[in-house]
């Protein structure tokens, strides 16, 4: 049954995936996203659809759970935030070089080192640029609601079982933290069938199933990298995801993901209000990147400001999307510190507005 | 030619005294000559194949001499990172409680690098079975020095022996596992000799019997030689693990039906 | 079922007549109960099919254990969760009064409790109302009522949504094993409607 309810966005979470039919959860405590692993152990899961659920050791014990469950054909995944997921790249990198499906949560704080508690947007290279060693990509989906959290979860292993490539939703700790109205989906029943390179024992009927990331052959390793790549190309091709808000008549555009795409929607009313026509690029897929759309924005635009809750990482990749037919800037908050909406209405107007009246 | 020695003879099933296990690959295997991995394996193949189990066997090998594995059994296996192998099985197992898993891991991936994953798998009692190849030393990276190589034991790290002042002393993770309520069967054993081969085998069946039990984790230690990493012949190698390593690390059962046994 | 391209081309001219939204700082100390506050608000408001957004402070407060919570109740889809100025403020403390009386928009409300406040609040082009909770909370016999006479003050100068609504907004928020405890959150509703005083009003 469809149901309405008021919930954090890593309650979203937790309760998305019992409803995906997730087999199984591996996960260690870090602020700010413990609560999905709480609410995940304090709804039984195991009772309601036979999920499992277990607190690892740590992060990189957790992360290699999810690999074996993985290799198992089973729905699995983890949630941490930053300096936890940092610990799970080794991890990472073998799932993605096995070539197996799963889902992976970062609740982003600020770094780097400990850091604060606090939201940021400082993991997006390590996100999307593949985290780990190895030439590998995840496919990584930004939220920027907690509808979209919970949404994302089943829309994440669902990309993640049909390219068998891990996925993650890459939020912040204000994503995580804050309470909105979810439509939490009707429960699917979990997969009773596994894929035939699953590892659940060599019946007579078939060759036996290796789960590896090994290759010791150059030429062959070669081959494999090549073959990712060819999967990637696809998802680029077919995958990326984005949300226009009033670009129809734009001559400035922001882009923006997650939290800051929230702040620089409003951001967009008030300079509208101010008669500065803007828009917001909001990308929902981060991997594969709407790089097309930008493209052909591009000409249309008199300046492109990309706002991040970090030093400037997203801006690498508008940049190169546009490749110099329109300038662009960045504009970014760090430590835990999100930018006002009328702050980045200022910034906008002091990088493109202003310095044309002087020419 | 004396007519029993005919081919026709030879391979008839009537003289058959013994033969590969059908869950061994015909693959060649890279174990240097004189490596306790090779006999090992065949151990736990046959085993495998005597309880009929091929279908409900889930394997993971580490990361290490034994990484290859998976070309030697024919079941469906994983290949884990360095040290994670028992973090692996324990989702593999409770996601399919009724498959017999197994880890395979050597001394450095079992108690260096992935100390931590070994001692919570054991402690929190998962069902599955660890194989422990104790060799004293990193045999895959070329011989250096590993948690468990014996005091003034020489490896390429250890050039002059290890000196525990300075690195430490060898962990007997083996006894510490044993100790923990999570472990139901707690075993060191070789594969040097006929009879200690035979022995072996009785506790790898053992180990893999208690998983229906679901009673808790089984792990069997093989004390193994490494001929090349402590450069001896094999002969002389395994001579030196009876008179060295052995009394460092006694083979003989260490817990037996969740009972750890007095010496 | 997941749409690969979005589009928002803002609202039409007649939604916009429609639209009402409330953006709420609820501040005080942790414990007084300000995060359930807000979320037993925005409870409310969900059941009369608003849009809601329920943005806390979390972690260890670095200063001095304070706790507070933007509310945001609107007609349309909301977008930003976290805003430097509001429409109301709902303070408890006076660490959340110094640090948000001058957060108020112009012509906004600021409703708070006196008890323990050494400077009230100064400020003349916004509606001022004092409730004083915490000591009404000990003569009803539970200290716990602070956060639910504060609301009903509340919904008394602001009525955004009905205590009909507010009630199912207690049953959902609430476990059901504390089900029992409403009523006694009703009459707390109630009695903040009644004991709320006006201190200043522009215009
Ligand atoms: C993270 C990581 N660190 C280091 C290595 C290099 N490495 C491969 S095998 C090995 C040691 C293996 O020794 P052991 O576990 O004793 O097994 P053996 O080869 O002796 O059977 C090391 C250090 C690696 N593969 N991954």
């Amino acid at each position: 049954m469809k149901e309405l309810k008021l919930m954090k966005g890593n309650e979203a979470i937790a309760e998305a995936a019992i409803r995906a039919g997730a087999d199984a959860y591996f996960g260690y405590p870090i602020t700010p996203q413990s609560e999905v692993l709480e609410y995940l152990m304090a709804e039984r899961p195991h009772e309601r659809t036979g999920m499992i659920v277990l607190q690892a050791e740590s992060e990189i014990a957790a992360i290699n759970m999810v690999y074996g469950g993985a290799a198992c054909g089973r729905k699995v995944m983890t949630s941490s935030s930053s300096p936890g997921i940092s610990l799970k790249q080794e991890g990472l990198s073998y799932i993605a070089g096995s070539e197996l499906p799963c889902l992976v949560v970062n609740v982003v704080r600020g770094g780097p080192g400990l850091g604060t508690i606090q939201p940021a947007q400082s993991d997006y290279f390590q996100a999307v640029k593949g985290g780990g060693h190895g030439d590998y990509r995840l496919i990584v989906l930004a939220p920027a609601s907690v509808q979209e959290m919970a949404d994302f979860v089943d829309l994440g292993f669902e990309l993640a079982f049909r390219y068998r490539n891990p996925a993650m939703i890459l939020t912040d700790g204000a994503l995580g933290q804050m309470m909105e109205k979810v439509w939490l989906k009707e429960p699917k029943p979990r997969m009773t069938e596994y894929p035939e390179w699953a590892t659940t024992g060599k019946t007579p009927d078939r060759e036996r199933n290796i789960i590896t990331s090994l290759e010791l052959d150059s030429g062959r390793q070669e081959k494999f990298n090549l073959k990712l790549q060819a999967k990637y190309r696809e998802m680029e091709e077919k995958e990326v995801r984005y949300e226009t808000i009033e670009c129809e008549d734009a001559e400035y555009l922001l882009v923006a993901y997650g939290t800051s795409a929230r702040i620089c929607q409003k951001s967009v009313q008030v300079a509208r209000e101010n008669g500065i026509k803007v828009g917001l690029l909001r990308p929902m897929t981060l991997f594969p990147f709407p790089k097309k759309i930008l493209r052909e924005m591009a000409p249309k635009l008199k300046g492109i400001l990309s706002v991040e809750m970090s030093t400037g990482q997203m801006v690498e990749d508008v940049m190169l999307a546009v490749n110099g037919l329109v300038e662009v800037e960045h504009y970014g908050r760090m430590g835990g510190i999100i930018p006002a909406p009328d702050e980045i209405v200022s910034v906008l107007e002091e990088k493109f507005i202003k310095q044309n009246y002087y020419g | 030619m004396a007519e029993n020695l005919k081919t026709e003879n030879i391979i008839s099933t009537r003289n058959l005294v013994y033969k590969k296990s059908s869950i061994l690959t015909d693959n060649v295997m890279h174990y240097c000559p004189g490596c306790g991995h090779g006999t090992a394996h065949r151990l736990i193949a046959e085993v495998i194949e005597e309880m009929d189990i091929q279908a409900e066997t889930i394997g993971i090998t580490p990361v290490g001499c034994a990484v290859l594995m998976y070309n030697y059994l024919d079941i469906d296996m994983q290949e884990a990172a360095h040290g994670r192998a028992p973090a692996l099985a324990t989702a593999v197992k409770r996601l399919m409680p009724d498959k017999y898993v197994f880890t395979y891991q050597g001394d450095g991936d079992l108690a260096a690098i992935g100390t931590a994953e070994t001692i919570h798998a054991c402690n929190r009692g998962e069902d599955f079975t660890i194989f422990f190849i104790n060799n004293g030393i990193y045999g895959m990276t070329g011989g250096q020095m590993a948690p468990t190589t014996i005091p003034n034991m020489k490896s390429s790290t250890s050039p002059y022996g290890r000196d525990v002042e300075m690195m430490g002393n060898p962990l007997k993770i083996t006894e510490l596992v044993a100790q923990l309520p999570g472990t139901y069967y707690v075993t060191r054993q070789a594969v040097h000799t006929a009879g200690a081969v035979r022995r072996a085998k009785k506790a790898i069946r053992k180990a893999f019997e208690n998983q229906s039990l679901k009673k808790g984790l089984s792990l069997v230690e093989i004390v193994s030689n490494c001929n090349s990493g402590w450069k001896m012949e094999p002969v002389e190698a395994n001579r030196w693990m009876e008179e060295n390593m052995f009394q460092y690390y006694p083979p003989g059962d260490i817990k037996v039906d969740g009972k750890i046994l007095s010496t | 079922m997941h749409p690969l391209v979005l589009q928002y081309d803002g609202d039409s001219e007649e939604k916009i007549s429609k639209i009402m939204t409330e953006e709420i700082i609820i501040a005080g100390f942790g414990g007084q109960g300000v995060l359930s506050m807000g979320k037993i608000l925005a409870y409310s408001a969900i059941m009369q099919d608003q849009e809601v957004s329920w943005m806390p402070s979390y972690g260890p407060e670095m200063r001095g254990g304070t706790a507070n919570v933007t509310v945001i109740l609107s007609s349309e889809r909301i977008s930003s969760p976290i805003i430097n100025t509001f429409d109301t403020a709902i303070i408890l403390n006076q660490q959340s009064l110094d640090k948000f009386e001058n957060s108020v928009k112009p012509g906004g409300v600021l409703i708070y409790d006196g008890n323990g406040i050494s400077r009230h609040p100064e400020r003349r082009d916004i509606n001022i109302y004092r409730i004083d909770a915490a000591s009404e909370a000990a003569k009803l016999g539970s200290a716990k009522a602070v956060n639910m006479i504060v609301l009903g003050g509340y919904l008394k100068v602001k009525p955004l949504v009905e205590l009909q609504n507010v009630v199912k907004g207690l049953a959902e928020s609430l476990p059901q094993r504390h089900h029992s405890l409403i009523p006694m959150n009703e009459k707390a509703i109630k009695r903040g409607m009644e004991i709320v005083n006006t201190v200043h009003e522009v215009g």
